[in-house]
């Protein structure tokens, strides 16, 4: 329990109210719910609100991370912290076919790579657990194809995403029902902002993974995006050199995948001032989105988050 | 020109880290095809600086993308999020955009104007404390505006925007703005909407969209439609009696026994008596808890877990109302209807209902469909996909319901295909019923009892009891005016 907090504000309060509403509402529905669980900010947001609605008992499913291999070092080090200090039920789950057929990012490709690291693992850990409703932290400011996602995303058996046929959503009365097999993704963040998110993460004090705040890091520059040079993996390309800059993470994935920003914001009052004069998108340091034009909303189809 | 427009958004001074001392509004949008609604919206993101440059260059970078004349990125292609849509040039589907003022935040369901997507609408229009309806100054009003204007007042919603498009168009004219306004206010009344804002508009100039247009429109001294924004109220559900549709029940221990679930109407606070739904018992709050502190209240829209003084029986799809301002309870209701679904709404089928967190079975007998050019109903016995129709709605158990009109939350309802699990309905309850086919509820045998008040409480209160509260009507009265009442009865 958090004390002498000043109250949130009223649009605040208006999104975690709704986002409750929505936890407890596919926990009182659904026999085998997960919480997709990618130790990013949003999922930090999300797991805060998750032990809020179901506060004071435990929350009642397990945590799923899909685990590349290739996330960054400091996110799996936050993980594991965030387990023990809240005694959480986290399931990991790795492709086999990473180590198998030695799928990298370096290797296939970031699309056939995050095809068979993300999607397939998703779906593998998700028929495993026979889960029957997934939460994720996706919002739907995040990308165009998300601008229509319902807050209950019906999916077939085989985990795909068909835009044509979602059912309609009224009010906030979801529908969540199914047969076997068939499986719901629920977005408890649908009507967040990046702003929102942040703004949130500084009132409830939330930890996040410190790449997000500006440090000293390595990087190197490839496809004009500046990937850390922590990783033992990495092996620097012809003309590729590694050097010291002050950089921080809007996103954080796959380390190969994703771009770091320059930037000198250290503290959440920068972040979110460094946000609110910023004039490109989050989704401007992941390479998944830039593939081909609607890239998320082909991946969604395939059963990506 | 171009630059020059540019320049003067992106150098506009935002002000940062500005606390939103209001809920998000949410408002909806309408308008037919090629009024401007796409141009509108977009211009609303650019101008609030909610679409970003890698967005828009991603547009640009698109072969077959028009760019209009002020080198802005086609904001129809900046907005259509699917694939399917952008291969067939139709908007298919409810979209959410968002976009804020250093006031407040706003959520748009963006709706096609196509007559076919009355669904959509309806949709968009359930959440929305507002609509802003769109006309081209060229055209003015049409059956379509009509139409939307209808399904925003059934949805509930008690103020319009009225976006006078195209204004440029038009070379500025008061005059036609102000036949079109007179002209809706009209319209808006025969619906019973009074809080109407009509705006003259030039979504693609910018001109009282985010900025003012006082330069070319010296005579309008109203506000721009981010101001219109800004300032509109949200319908809150707290002057009613309290609400809360039991989610879940929290055991985590022997010791503690809470009930969760969002406050639906009204507000409550420790020592309050609450009656349980539909069982009827009653009893006291103890707390309201939440994760930051144990409250002194709770008003609607809060998510809380109650606890009450008391060892009794509630779960899942109860509900935890005020003793002294219940909602009805019956086995009888009449709705109105959004038919939603490819498959009509037939006569005498089973849907599953459900309503907060409640969920159960009933009959659906269509009574009357409405005609939205005319605003007349007309007879009818199924209701096929975008028809909004009159029902009447039988129940096996017990259903709980206020009327829409007084309470959105409780009001409101969806209809499943248990063929198909999907949603084939969205509906808003407008009274109990009046017809007599439930069981029990008859007009004609009512006995008089009186009792002594402790002894009525008790009674009312027991578990055993519980299923006929509905069907007892409660005087509270003196002794005196009882024995007036029972003389007149002999
Ligand atoms: N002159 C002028 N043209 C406009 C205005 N708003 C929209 N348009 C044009 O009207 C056409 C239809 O606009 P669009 O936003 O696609 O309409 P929608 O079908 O309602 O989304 C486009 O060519 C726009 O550039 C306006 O205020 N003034």
């Amino acid at each position: 329990m958090t004390e002498n907090k000043p109250p949130l504000d009223p649009n605040l309060k208006a999104l975690e109210s709704e986002a409750i509403h929505i936890f407890r509402e596919v926990a009182g529905e659904f026999e085998r719910p997960v919480m997709l669980y990618s130790v990013g900010k949003d999922s930090s947001v999300l797991l805060h609100l998750a032990r809020k609605a179901f506060y004071p008992g435990p929350i009642p499913f397990p945590l799923l991370h899909v685990d590349t291999g290739w996330k960054f070092a400091e996110m799996i080090a936050f993980r594991d912290r965030m387990v023990a200090e809240f005694d959480l039920d986290l399931v990991a789950h790795t492709n086999p076919r990473g180590s198998l057929e030695n799928v990298t990012p370096f290797t296939h490709g970031s699309s056939v790579y995050t095809n068979i690291m993300k999607t397939e693992a998703l779906r593998q850990a998700l028929d495993a657990g026979h889960y029957d409703a997934a939460f994720g932290g996706a919002r739907r400011d995040e990308e165009a194809s998300r601008a229509k996602e319902r807050i209950y995303s019906f999916r077939t058996p085989d985990h795909r995403w068909d835009p044509r046929n979602q059912r309609p959503e009224l009010w906030s009365i979801y529908n969540g029902m199914i047969r076997k097999g068939e499986s719901v993704r629920a977005f408890p963040l649908s009507n967040w902002t990046e702003v929102d998110i942040w703004r949130y993460i500084q009132a409830e004090n939330i930890p996040i993974v410190p790449l997000y705040f500006a440090a000293e890091r390595p990087v190197v520059e490839r496809d004009g995006m500046l990937i850390l040079a922590e990783d033992k993996r990495l092996e620097l390309l012809q003309g590729e050199v590694r050097r010291m800059e002050t950089i921080r993470f809007r996103t954080l994935g796959c380390f190969p995948l994703t771009g770091a920003i320059r930037s000198s914001a250290t503290t959440l009052d920068e972040i979110i001032e460094e946000l609110e004069t910023a004039t490109v998108s989050e989704r401007q340091g992941r390479a998944i989105d830039r593939d081909e034009a609607g890239s998320m909303e082909k991946k969604k189809r395939e059963g990506y988050f | 020109m171009s630059a020059n427009v540019e320049t003067a958004v992106r150098s506009q001074v935002q002000t940062d880290a500005a606390i939103r001392n209001a809920r998000p509004l949410r408002l909806i949008t309408c308008g037919s095809v090629d009024d401007g609604k796409s141009t509108l919206i977009g211009r609303l993101l650019w101008d609030t600086k909610a679409v970003k440059e890698d967005q828009a260059a991603a547009l640009k970078g698109q072969k077959s993308i028009q760019q209009n004349e002020l080198g802005l990125p086609d904001f129809a292609l900046l907005l259509d999020g699917l694939q399917a849509e952008r291969e067939q040039g139709i908007t298919i589907d409810v979209a959410y955009r968002y976009f804020s003022t250093d006031k407040r935040s706003f959520i748009v369901a963006d709706t096609p104007g196509h007559e076919q997507y009355t669904r959509n609408m309806a949709t968009g229009a359930s959440t929305a404390d507002l609509a802003v309806l769109l006309v081209d100054a060229r055209a003015g009003l049409l059956e379509q505006t009509r139409r939307h204007a209808t399904i925003a007042s059934l949805m509930g919603i008690r103020q319009f925007v009225l976006a006078v498009n195209k204004i440029d168009l038009v070379d500025y004219d008061r005059s036609i703005f102000e036949h079109i306004a007179a002209e809706f206010r009209q319209l808006a009344l025969s619906l019973g909407v009074t809080n109407v804002t009509p705006i003259p508009v030039s979504a693609l100039l910018g001109e009282n969209v985010v900025h003012s247009g006082h330069q070319s429109m010296p005579w309008y001294s109203g506000p721009p439609l981010i101001e219109a924004l800004e300032l509109a109220t949200q319908r809150t559900a707290q002057a009613v009696g309290f609400r809360l549709p039991v989610q879940r029940v929290s055991r985590p221990n022997e010791s503690f026994r809470g009930y969760q679930g969002t406050v639906a109407g009204g507000s409550v606070k420790p020592g309050d008596s609450v009656v349980i739904l539909p069982s009827g018992t009653v009893a006291n709050v103890r707390q309201i808890v939440t994760f930051d502190l144990v409250r002194n209240a709770a008003v609607a829209g809060d998510a809380i877990t109650l606890v009450l003084d008391r060892p009794v029986d509630v779960a899942r799809g109860d509900m935890i109302a005020s003793v002294d301002a219940a909602p009805v309870s019956g086995l009888a209701f009449d709705a109105k209807l959004v038919a939603l679904s490819e498959d009509a709404i037939a006569p005498g089928k089973r849907y599953w209902l459900k309503s907060s967190s409640r969920r159960q079975r009933v009959r659906v007998e269509p009574q009357s469909v409405l005609d939205l050019k005319s605003g007349q109903w007309s007879q009818t016995h199924n209701l096929p996909l975008n028809a909004i129709g009159k029902v009447h709605l039988a129940f096996d158990e017990t259903a709980i319901f206020d009327p829409y009109e007084a309470n959105r939350e409780t009001g409101a309802f969806v209809l499943i295909d248990p063929d198909t699990n999907n949603t084939v309905a969205g509906g808003m309850i407008t009274a109990k019923s009046g017809r007599i086919d439930g069981i029990g509820s008859g007009g004609k045998d009512r006995v008089l009892i009186s009792l002594p008040a402790d002894t009525a409480d008790e009674l009312l209160a027991s578990e055993a009891f519980a299923t006929l509260r509905d069907h007892i009507e409660i005087r509270r009265v003196s002794g005196q005016e009882a024995r007036a009442v029972l003389d007149t009865l002999d």
